[in-house]
């Protein structure tokens, strides 16, 4: 499904006009908090970001193994409305840029008038994606043999790039460090405070060859929000609107699960995030080409999955990212600048919605890492699951 | 003793899978096989994945094949791990089967022995009373003094 977003009607098109989110912590570190009301507390901020009242909002939208259900956040917030409620179907965060495109669908048709897109996700009240988690489709053909993890699971694709590319841990070792380095300046960061260098990320304990600690997300507590209207009620509130320029979703074909399956994808998509639909989808849309891309938050629960993405993405040719990446293009002040607030590693693991949130903040120009003059930011979903979606935003 | 702790999920078959490890249990290899385009494909579903077809069969093949890809685990990630690790882990492509890979593991190798494209054999593995999981070993060859090697 792709938003046409040039062949929107003025007025109608959908932009983002709130942002929110709870304080990241890491896994337990929100002991007496509960996940909804993280979530109420995210879904409020965003809402006065916005200007809105959060009982104003009368469309919702999430995606894969969020717990709390729209009616019930609905009733927490007292809202009168519900005029749309929608998640996106898989895991692995294949569906968070998806879950913006479903509101901006549904407040550019006319359905919604206010939509939130968000997510909440305690992996210290619930289970942790570190370990092991029955998997109703497939799981008896992964978890017998001890594949169990998303870890082990993105480290079978990736081993085939490094095999294929020369891709190395150096490669790693460079995404690691970079965007714990963007942290650093990121106060709401998990990792702030904490830099990392070479010596420590070869000295981490190894987690799946060739994942070390530090290839591998954070398990955190919190939740956040996105608030998305279209362009003529945003004026009317008289809050900076980031238009959303394009948004997509889309699979290739005999992709099922992906890594999380058995791994049956075609050998050609094999060492891939199967972004490729997307990403055609996304320049398609808006015009753009990967050449205008200004700024990147990439999908980063574990670091290789950004070679393989920023070869999906067009960002660099295939087989190109180990020798693009290692020249520091991702670094704050390299080519192509990505996940300027730790990303997924670094900043917390919000499964990709916190990603979004800091595209938004990259376009309004109050970054903590500002990209000076960024015109339009590329935001990716997904690692190891089946389909896969983006969007790419622009500038208020 | 099995590669891995019999503390770990079972396979739990489904209608769509039964004959699958039925055959595991008569340490059989048995994959779905499309009568219409004679498409192999995995895991079973109900219909071709290559052509839609719902006329299916199975075929028995010999399991030999190579290591697709390959990760070692050295993070116990199920507490039945805690002593097993590292383990690896392997996608194999199977000889003579479309491009149908099976998630496994090496037998009786060291971590380094572990590369892609390196050839493998079946090697039945039972974690239960009857109950079989389709493993694998690295293939030996005789040397020219008529020694096994790798």
């Amino acid at each position: 499904m792709t938003f046409p977003y040039s062949r929107t009607k003025s007025g109608q098109q959908p932009c983002i006009i709130g942002i929110g989110e709870s304080e990241y912590k890491r896994r337990g570190g929100h002991k007496d908090t509960s996940e909804l009301t993280l979530l109420l507390q995210a879904i409020r901020t965003a809402a006065n970001d916005a200007g809105i009242d959060a009982r104003q909002l009368d469309g919702y939208a999430s995606f894969g193994y969020e717990r709390h259900e729209p009616v019930l956040v609905q009733t927490a917030l007292a809202a009168e409305e519900l005029n749309f409620s929608n998640i996106v179907w898989g895991g692995a965060g294949g569906g968070c840029c998806a879950s913006v495109m479903l509101a901006a669908l549904a407040v550019s048709s006319g359905m919604s008038q206010y939509a939130v897109a968000y997510r909440s996700l305690c992996q210290g009240q619930y289970e942790r994606y570190g370990q092991f988690r029955p998997r109703p489709m497939y799981g008896q053909y992964l978890a017998p043999f001890g594949l169990m993890a998303p870890a082990q699971m993105t480290a079978l694709t990736f081993r085939r790039h490094m095999e294929r590319y020369g891709t190395s841990s150096d490669t790693l070792a460079e995404i690691a460090i970079t965007i714990r380095q963007n942290a650093q300046k990121n106060p709401r960061a998990v990792m702030y405070g904490k830099p990392l260098d070479r010596e420590q990320y070869f000295d981490a304990r190894m987690i799946a060859d060739p994942f070390r600690l530090y290839d591998c997300c954070l398990e955190t507590d919190g939740a956040c929000a996105i608030i998305i209207t279209t362009m003529e009620k945003a004026e009317k509130l008289g809050k900076p609107a980031i238009p959303i320029l394009a948004s997509a979703q889309a699979s290739g074909p005999r992709w099922s699960l992906g890594p999380m399956g058995t791994h049956n994808m075609p050998v050609d998509d094999y060492s891939t995030v199967n972004s490729r639909h997307v990403a055609k989808a996304l320049y398609e849309q808006s015009g753009l080409t990967p050449a205008d891309i200004d700024v990147a938050q990439i999908y980063d629960a574990f670091t290789g999955l950004i070679p393989m993405a920023i070869e999906d993405y067009g960002l660099c040719g295939r087989g190109e990212s180990p020798r693009f990446i290692e020249s520091g293009a991702l670094r704050f002040d390299g080519k192509m600048p990505i996940n300027t607030a730790g990303g997924l590693l670094s900043e917390a693991y919000l499964h990709g919605l916190n990603l979004v949130i800091e595209g938004v903040r990259q376009m309004r120009g109050t970054s903590t890492n500002q990209i000076e003059s960024a015109k339009t930011c590329l935001v990716t979903s997904g690692g190891g699951g089946g389909h896969k979606s983006a969007l790419i935003l622009g500038r208020g | 003793m099995s590669y891995l702790p019999r503390e770990l999920p079972h396979p739990e078959p489904s209608p769509e899978d039964v004959f699958y490890w039925d055959n595991c249990r008569d340490r059989k290899l048995v994959i779905r096989h499309c009568n219409s385009c004679h498409t192999f494909f995995h895991p079973p579903m109900p219909s071709c994945t290559a052509c839609g077809s719902v006329d299916l069969g199975w075929r028995q093949v010999s399991g030999s094949g190579t290591i697709f890809s390959y990760t070692i685990a050295h993070h116990p990630v199920h507490p039945a791990l805690k002593t097993s690790t590292p383990y690896n882990i392997v996608v194999v492509m199977l000889d003579g089967a479309s491009d149908v890979r099976l998630v496994s593991n090496i037998i009786g190798a060291q971590p380094e022995q572990i590369r892609i494209g390196a050839p493998v054999e079946l090697c039945w593995d039972e974690i239960d009373k009857g109950m079989f999981l389709p493993r694998f070993v690295l293939k030996t060859t005789m040397d020219a003094a008529g020694r096994e090697t790798l």
